[in-house]
């Protein structure tokens, strides 16, 4: 008899309604379709602006139309979902380091033609920057570069 | 074979539209989404014409806007994969959303050296 190794429990699609975490992941994926949709929306916006100042107009009260600004007020806080859980998940996807990190000396196991041989190398220990630090500064970052925006358009 | 080889680039290109993404596009939704139209700020058209057609400007947003097509083109194809378990159809999801993108970038670059 063979064993069930290709069997797979058949999962419902709607499986993400069932917890709230697998909510939020799903919301989480689904922010790719409003950053898509705000890269078309500034084309159509620079186009416009390269057109001049009656086409641009045009497009201001298109983008001033009732559907245009629920889209984008549904794409506002999915870009916020977008932002908050990226940068929440920065730290563990990378290892910032900081300047309190020292060197140690290590033997390791390397292949050399085929066998393991013993050598001597040094690795990094220590000096890790605590996720909350890695975070609050991407925050920094957003905010200097939202006022840099601001600034550029607005002065 | 050649999908495997690609894979690693592709994540690069999701992660680094992720970042830009988290970073850029919060006060451009504000701004060109919802204040702009809306009148509550009126920036001045000369100004803002001149802010676009600057190079620098230009090559920015051609940065950003292939970044950004190239992370939803990647993250929507795992979606349709895992949210609506739609594995069997892995090949024509992957042509639709990386060839949208590529379309997009093309489209971008048109409009950046055009406008």
């Amino acid at each position: 008899m063979s064993a069930p190794a290709t069997y797979r429990q058949p999962v419902s699609r709607l499986w993400w309604l069932k917890k709230r975490t697998y909510f939020l992941f799903v919301m989480r994926e689904l922010s790719s379709i409003f950053v898509a949709w705000f890269a078309v929306f500034l084309m159509i916006m620079v186009v416009a602006i390269g057109r001049g100042e009656a086409s641009y107009q045009s497009f201001l009260s298109w983008a001033a139309s009732p559907v245009v600004v629920v889209v984008n007020v549904v794409a506002l806080a999915f870009v916020v979902l977008h932002t908050v859980t990226w940068f929440a998940l920065t730290p563990q996807a990378m290892v910032v380091r900081g300047p309190g990190g020292r060197w140690v000396p290590r033997i390791k196991e390397v292949r050399v033609a085929g066998r393991l041989v013993p050598a001597a190398t040094v690795v990094r220990v220590g000096g890790r920057v605590p996720a909350g630090i890695v975070i609050a500064s991407q925050y920094v970052g957003l905010v200097v570069v939202s006022a840099f925006i601001a600034w550029l358009v607005l002065r | 074979m050649t999908k495997r080889h690609i894979e690693p680039l592709l994540w690069l290109l999701f992660s680094g539209g992720g970042v830009v993404a988290a970073v850029f596009l919060p006060i451009l939704v504000v701004l060109f989404g919802l204040a702009i139209p809306l009148g509550w700020v009126q920036p001045d058209y000369d100004q803002l014409h001149a802010v676009v057609g600057h190079w620098l400007t230009r090559l920015v947003l051609l940065g950003l806007l292939v970044l950004m097509l190239f992370h939803w083109a990647h993250r929507f194809r795992y979606t349709l994969y895992d949210g609506l378990q739609l594995r069997r159809l892995d090949a024509p999801i992957a042509v639709l959303c990386y060839g949208g993108a590529l379309v997009g970038s093309l489209a971008a670059l048109l409009i950046v050296l055009t406008v």
